[in-house]
């Protein structure tokens, strides 16, 4: 991967505890999946930053190599991917994501 | 699009134990639901699990053939 691509993606994982690589904004998210993700994060009134991969081709395909996953939306926790809208339905379902998400916000 | 029992041979091409079930959600063969359950899977995270299935669907995901991949995996009970 580009080294200055790969800085970027860093740059940016690292500019919020919460970041969520997603289809449209927080506001008008453009997939189902995405739109998943940022109602669970509303549903937990956790606050968290997004990066809409469809307004840059670059990181769009780039966050896919980045993190060895194939699909949108991808959610990172303190630097750490956490994973994709299956995997936060999941973890929001059984409580794990609302106690894992406390501590590292209290962190 | 794919045909289900394509995704599923894949699938068990990669991981030779699982328990594969495929739905298709809207019939037009883009948008999957996809449970897997193998033993292949434990002690490993659910994101390793997931990209254990997604590397198997390689090919599948990038040309875009799946639209959108529902995927829940399990180690046997």
């Amino acid at each position: 991967m580009d080294a200055q691509l790969k800085q970027r993606i860093e740059g940016l994982i690292a500019s919020s505890p919460i970041f969520v690589f997603m289809k449209g904004s927080k506001l008008m998210p453009q997939c189902g999946f995405s739109n998943n993700v940022v109602q669970i994060m509303h549903a937990l009134g956790v606050p968290f930053e997004t990066f809409d991969v469809l307004s840059d081709m670059e990181i769009r395909q780039g966050i896919k190599d980045f993190s060895d996953w194939p699909t949108i939306p991808q959610v990172y926790l303190n630097g750490e991917f956490l994973g994709g809208s299956d995997i936060l339905i999941e973890m929001y379902n059984s409580g794990e994501l609302r106690e894992k998400l406390a501590i590292a916000l209290a962190s | 699009m794919v045909q289900p029992e394509q995704v599923r041979q894949a699938i068990v091409n990669a991981l030779p134990d699982a328990s594969v079930d495929v739905e298709d959600l809207t019939g037009g063969g883009d948008h999957l639901q996809v449970k897997v359950v193998s033993a292949a899977f434990s002690g490993h995270s659910r994101v390793q699990q997931h990209q254990m299935v997604y590397r198997a669907l390689k090919q599948e995901l990038a040309s875009e053939a799946i639209h959108a991949l529902a995927l829940q995996t399990n180690t046997p009970a």
